[in-house]
């Protein structure tokens, strides 16, 4: 009998298992929003300095500070940039890679970059971690801010100048890429990626002329300024 | 029995002096006789820099030079680009022990370090010391005298009667206007700004056409009037208005009629479009520089990032807009009186176990004041030297001559807004210094801040919302425990012992009475045999 009853609880954890992986938003279902939750579509007609309720998932944190975070999040269709989001340390700890959270806050623009301020956020249940998009060729277009926030990749991209804020490591390192003879400010932000990252590392390697594919979230400061997660020599 | 008494005191004895020694901190700091130049003293300088790598290169280029005068002293720099991380990691430190020897301060921030006991060291006696003082026989440089720093801006560094830093470059704020949209809309620059003509003319830049352009400048974007530093708003327009801020002993009393009425003129320019900040919008420079600003009110020390011809931009060069630039000081209430805040960075000594190491700190911290990294240092930015020795060489009378010479030394929207100091030196203030005084700044900016947030979100802002908002700021800020009684800095009343100290404190006096008890009864015992 204890062997049966042992065999069902055994079924019972695998199949909830199942049931639990099923709930995650790693797959081609659609991204359903609780009630009176706005669609990425909803959020981005919102109008400016109106109160938005969204469901996202974390995919990157800066620094914790004074009961404060600022989190790269997104979904299947857009990505939420929450800028400053209340949060206590404990908290902060629970924003691992993939978790869905609900957030109340304010839809904001500072300096061309559209994100939620004033926010509070809730831990729901879900899972989802965003691929990159390989934006390359909507450099220089209109449509490359579709994709702001999003986790991003650039291929091929030519290294003009890497400088450090302060002037030497340890605060963010300001990167100028080139493509196609147009060049773009891109950045390692040191609250995002510290100075033990891997990417802040090999960012220090890199010298002008270097050809190399880049991996980041497009974040927005008077126009494109991608923070650099990754950087590969081009393939 | 009677050892072992003795035994259970003795430890009671000794863990209560080990209890003292660890709330008593460091010694205070005593001039050594002489600098001890065998030694080697290692000594860190946290400094910050404007995001402006010319600044980061003159403070390498200053330690280089000190190093070659003091082979014996390394100097660490540690840099920053904002003062509220400096201030919050030296919080930190102060608990460990582990500040930094010399630290680029704000008076306001001293007044906190100094709830440690002896952690900034009092600069009263190196001031004038005829040896290792300000310009002292035993110097080893060119150093200005006490007299030389200029009188106003050293008194900035008195805390509580005592000088705890010396100035290191002096700025003030300054209204940077577009001159060409202020004529386009009809109107003619006046010789002193005002409040009302600001507000006046940002109301008429909110006109649209039937597109929803603006009609000033054709752009669907126009913020025609931009704060960088809201706390640096509100006290001005109080001390403009000579309403209520602070007391000098610490009495808050920002939150008042005058104040509420200013924040009632700030929710009505708001909701027309005219009006927004920094933290709400952006960098006032870059809209200033793309057409989409008339008045950007920011430090003199920003001024290499205004105008037409900026040599440091942030926005892409096809999104500039030739425009006229005129520098002015910021708007005034009283043209008759006018005033304006009095800022920039002070240095600030840090007190060690080791005086020889603290001496090395203030030789160093009295090498920034030398001619040379005055006038460098000045030269990046809108700054003015803080000395007359620096700011009457011909160095530097050179360098205000050759304004506009070309778009990056000489720029002349630079060199104008230094000009702006010097020109009102005497028009500048400061606010009162106390423990809790960093906090009441934030305040005063937060209130222009939730304000404006409030009214970009259709929030009613009338009576009620005042009140709320008053409550909730003197609540964020602590500003209901920041009062007369901490403007005595580390002399506050707290209150009442804990029952733990005084149950501590009475087993103590019993056990020294016993001790005293034990040796009597000993004596009188030892005399009867």
């Amino acid at each position: 009998m204890k062997k049966v009853l042992s065999f069902v609880l055994v079924l019972v954890m695998a199949m909830s298992f199942v049931a639990c992986n099923k709930t995650d938003a790693n797959n081609d279902t659609p991204d359903v929003k609780s009630e009176g939750v706005m669609t990425y579509a909803e959020y981005m007609a919102a109008e400016m300095d109106s109160q938005v309720v969204i469901e996202t998932y974390v995919q990157a944190t800066q620094s914790w500070w004074d009961n404060k975070i600022t989190v790269y999040t997104q979904d299947k269709d857009g990505a939420y940039f929450l800028y400053n989001m209340t949060c206590s340390e404990e908290d902060a700890a629970k924003l691992t890679l993939g978790t869905k959270i609900k957030v109340t806050g304010y839809k904001s623009e500072w300096a061309g970059e559209i994100e939620v301020t004033d926010a509070t956020f809730e831990i729901v249940e879900g899972n989802y971690v965003a691929e990159p998009v390989d934006v390359t060729a909507l450099l220089g277009t209109d449509a490359l801010i579709d994709h702001q926030n999003q986790l991003v990749s650039f291929k091929g991209m030519t290294i003009e100048a890497i400088e450090y804020k302060n002037g030497e490591p340890g605060d963010d390192i300001y990167v100028t890429v080139s493509k196609d003879g147009n060049k773009y400010d891109f950045c390692v932000e040191v609250y995002l990626t510290g100075t033990d990252t891997d990417v802040y590392k090999a960012v220090q390697t890199l010298a002008a002329g270097d050809v190399v594919d880049i991996e980041g979230f497009l974040y927005w400061y008077e126009g494109v300024n991608t923070h650099i997660t990754a950087v590969d020599a081009a393939e | 029995m009677k050892k072992l008494l003795c035994i259970l005191l003795a430890c009671i004895c000794l863990l209560s002096l080990g209890g003292c020694h660890g709330s008593k901190g460091l010694q205070a700091f005593a001039l050594p006789e002489v600098f001890d130049e065998s030694k080697t003293y290692t000594i860190s300088f946290w400094a910050k820099n404007d995001t402006n790598l010319t600044q980061v290169a003159i403070y390498e280029q200053t330690i280089e030079e000190f190093e070659k005068i003091y082979p014996n002293i390394r100097v660490n720099l540690r840099l920053y680009t904002d003062y509220g991380r400096i201030y919050n990691d030296v919080i930190t430190n102060i608990s460990t022990n582990t500040t930094p020897n010399v630290c680029i301060t704000y008076p306001d921030h001293i007044a906190t370090y100094l709830t440690g006991t002896n952690t900034v060291v009092p600069l009263d006696e190196l001031l004038t010391d005829g040896r290792y003082g300000l310009g002292g026989s035993e110097v080893r440089f060119d150093a200005p005298t006490a007299e030389e720093i200029v009188p106003q801006f050293l008194s900035e560094c008195y805390v509580n009667g005592s000088c705890y830093a010396l100035p290191f470059m002096r700025s003030t704020e300054a209204c940077y206007v577009n001159k060409t949209y202020v004529e386009k809309l009809g109107y003619t620059l006046p010789e002193v700004l005002t409040w009302d003509f600001v507000w006046e003319v940002s109301e008429a830049a909110t006109a649209k056409d039937a597109d929803g352009n603006y009609l000033v400048n054709g752009k669907k974007v126009m913020i025609p009037f931009i704060y960088k530093s809201t706390d640096n708003m509100m006290i001005s327009m109080l001390r403009q208005k000579d309403a209520g801020y602070s007391t000098d002993d610490g009495e808050i009393q920002l939150f008042n009629d005058t104040t509420e009425v200013l924040l009632h003129t700030v929710a009505a320019h708001t909701g027309n479009g005219a009006f927004s900040t920094f933290k709400i919008s952006g960098y006032p420079a870059n809209f200033l520089n793309a057409g989409q600003c008339i008045f950007a009110i920011d430090s003199t020390a920003g001024a290499t990032w205004m105008g037409s011809d900026a040599p440091l931009v942030d926005i892409s060069e096809d999104a500039l807009v030739d425009f006229e630039t005129v520098v002015m000081p910021i708007p005034q209430f009283d043209t008759e009186n006018p005033q304006m805040i009095s800022q920039g960075p002070s240095v600030c000594v840090f007190n060690k176990s080791d005086a020889g190491e603290v001496l090395a700190s203030w030789l160093f911290t009295q090498y920034l004041l030398t001619n040379s990294v005055q006038i460098a240092y000045s030269q990046t930015e809108g700054y003015v030297p803080v000395t007359l020795k620096a700011q009457n060489s011909a160095e530097y009378q050179d360098y205000l001559a050759r304004e506009g010479e070309d778009n990056e030394l000489y720029y002349e929207i630079k060199l104008q807004a230094a000009k702006l100091l010097l020109r009102n030196t005497e028009n500048t203030f400061v606010t009162p210094v106390f423990n809790g005084s960093a906090s009441l700044r934030d305040a005063a900016g937060q209130l222009v801040e939730n304000v404006t947030k409030s009214v970009r979100r259709k929030e009613t802002v009338d009576e009620t919302y005042m009140e709320k908002l008053f409550g909730d700021i003197t609540s964020l800020y602590r500003l209901d425990q920041v009062g007369s009684a901490s403007a005595s800095v580390g002399k506050a009343d707290l209150g009442s012992l804990p029952t733990a100290s005084v149950v501590l404190l009475v087993t103590l006096a019993a056990a020294w009475l016993l001790l005293g008890l034990s040796a009597v009864v000993g004596k009188i015992k030892k005399r009867r045999k």
